[in-house]
């Protein structure tokens, strides 16, 4: 008798076997005809220059994080302004509060600097204890600090 | 290399009838890769739009030519626009049918006699399966286009097909 976990292996294992013998069917029937000019990468018909897999540049990830929490809070906004006539004076404050917390938040990040996109001094991270002493080939010591 | 590769010599009641399935399989969801090149390309759209409606034939026009199984080269192919035909041609998956639809694509149109940089007909470049005539085509014509190309896919055979010339196998 399979206990109730039991079952879900059961399901489990059929659905694996399920999809692999659909794969090695198709694998077996299907046409097969690779060549050098349909294996390279589709670029709308343009000769593809480089690798597909490029870096982005990390500065996206903070403006798409800040763009991400403004955009949910026009979301919020919306179905808000539809009913805030019948809602009265007290979602219109707990509105104003929350847009506050939001406003508190922009504040900080530019603060931050996090809305520039050119930062012309980076800060570097210091460190309080000096850096273990580094010996040149003619043993003159050299204090490194950072 | 798999079992749809081969060729078989002879004709018997399985062959005839795994073709009459993948027949009718293929011809009724043609799935054309979604790209103009001229004026015919607005009869095309008018024809994949609701007055004409290319739904009803099981085809919808797909963004990648991964996706897709039949080329509409509709409009003129100029000879900077050939290498891409070609280049698109070659990354659809087989089996791929290619429609060629307009006096351009068949053989240059207007441009045959002093047009310095049109291709004259696109089957210079990839194997054309069908050609329609006219400048543009009405959308009527197109769809009786595709209706010869499914005529066409309807009497292919595993038996006795002959071998597809494969573009990448010519350069």
């Amino acid at each position: 008798m399979l206990t109730d976990f039991g079952r879900v292996l059961a399901f489990f294992l059929v659905g694996m076997l399920f999809v692999g013998v659909v794969l090695l069917l198709a694998r077996l029937i299907r046409p097969h005809h690779p060549y050098e000019a349909k294996n390279r990468p589709y670029e709308c018909g343009e000769e593809p220059i480089g690798e597909p897999w490029v870096k982005f540049n990390i500065r996206f990830y903070v403006v798409a994080l800040i763009f991400l929490i403004f955009d949910v809070e026009v979301v919020f906004l919306f179905p808000w302004a539809t009913v805030f006539a019948q809602l009265g004076w007290f979602a219109f404050l707990e509105m104003m509060v929350f847009i506050g917390i939001l406003l508190v938040g922009l504040a900080y990040v530019w603060v931050k600097g996090d809305l520039e996109w050119d930062k012309p001094q980076p800060r570097l991270p210091h460190l309080e204890r000096p850096q273990p002493v580094a010996h040149t080939a003619v043993g003159a010591r050299e204090e490194v600090t950072v | 290399m798999g079992l749809l590769d081969k060729q078989f010599e002879h004709s018997n009641i399985i062959i005839t009838s795994v073709d009459s399935l993948l027949n009718w399989a293929r011809l009724s969801s043609l799935w054309p890769m979604s790209f103009g090149l001229a004026c015919c390309a607005i009869e095309m759209m008018a024809t994949a739009a609701s007055h004409y409606d290319l739904d009803r034939f099981g085809m919808f026009m797909r963004p990648s030519p991964r996706q897709s199984d039949l080329m509409l080269v509709a409009g003129t192919v100029t000879l900077k626009m050939a290498t891409r035909v070609k280049r698109l041609y070659d990354q659809m998956p087989e089996p791929r049918y290619v429609i060629s639809m307009g006096s351009c694509s068949n053989c240059g149109g207007p441009y045959w006699e002093h047009g310095y940089h049109v291709l004259k007909g696109v089957d210079r470049v990839i194997p054309v399966d069908v050609y329609i005539p006219g400048c543009p085509p009405r959308p009527e014509a197109l769809l009786e286009g595709i209706m010869k190309l499914q005529e066409k896919i309807r009497n292919e055979s595993l038996a006795q097909r002959p071998q597809p010339k494969l573009v990448g196998e010519l350069v």
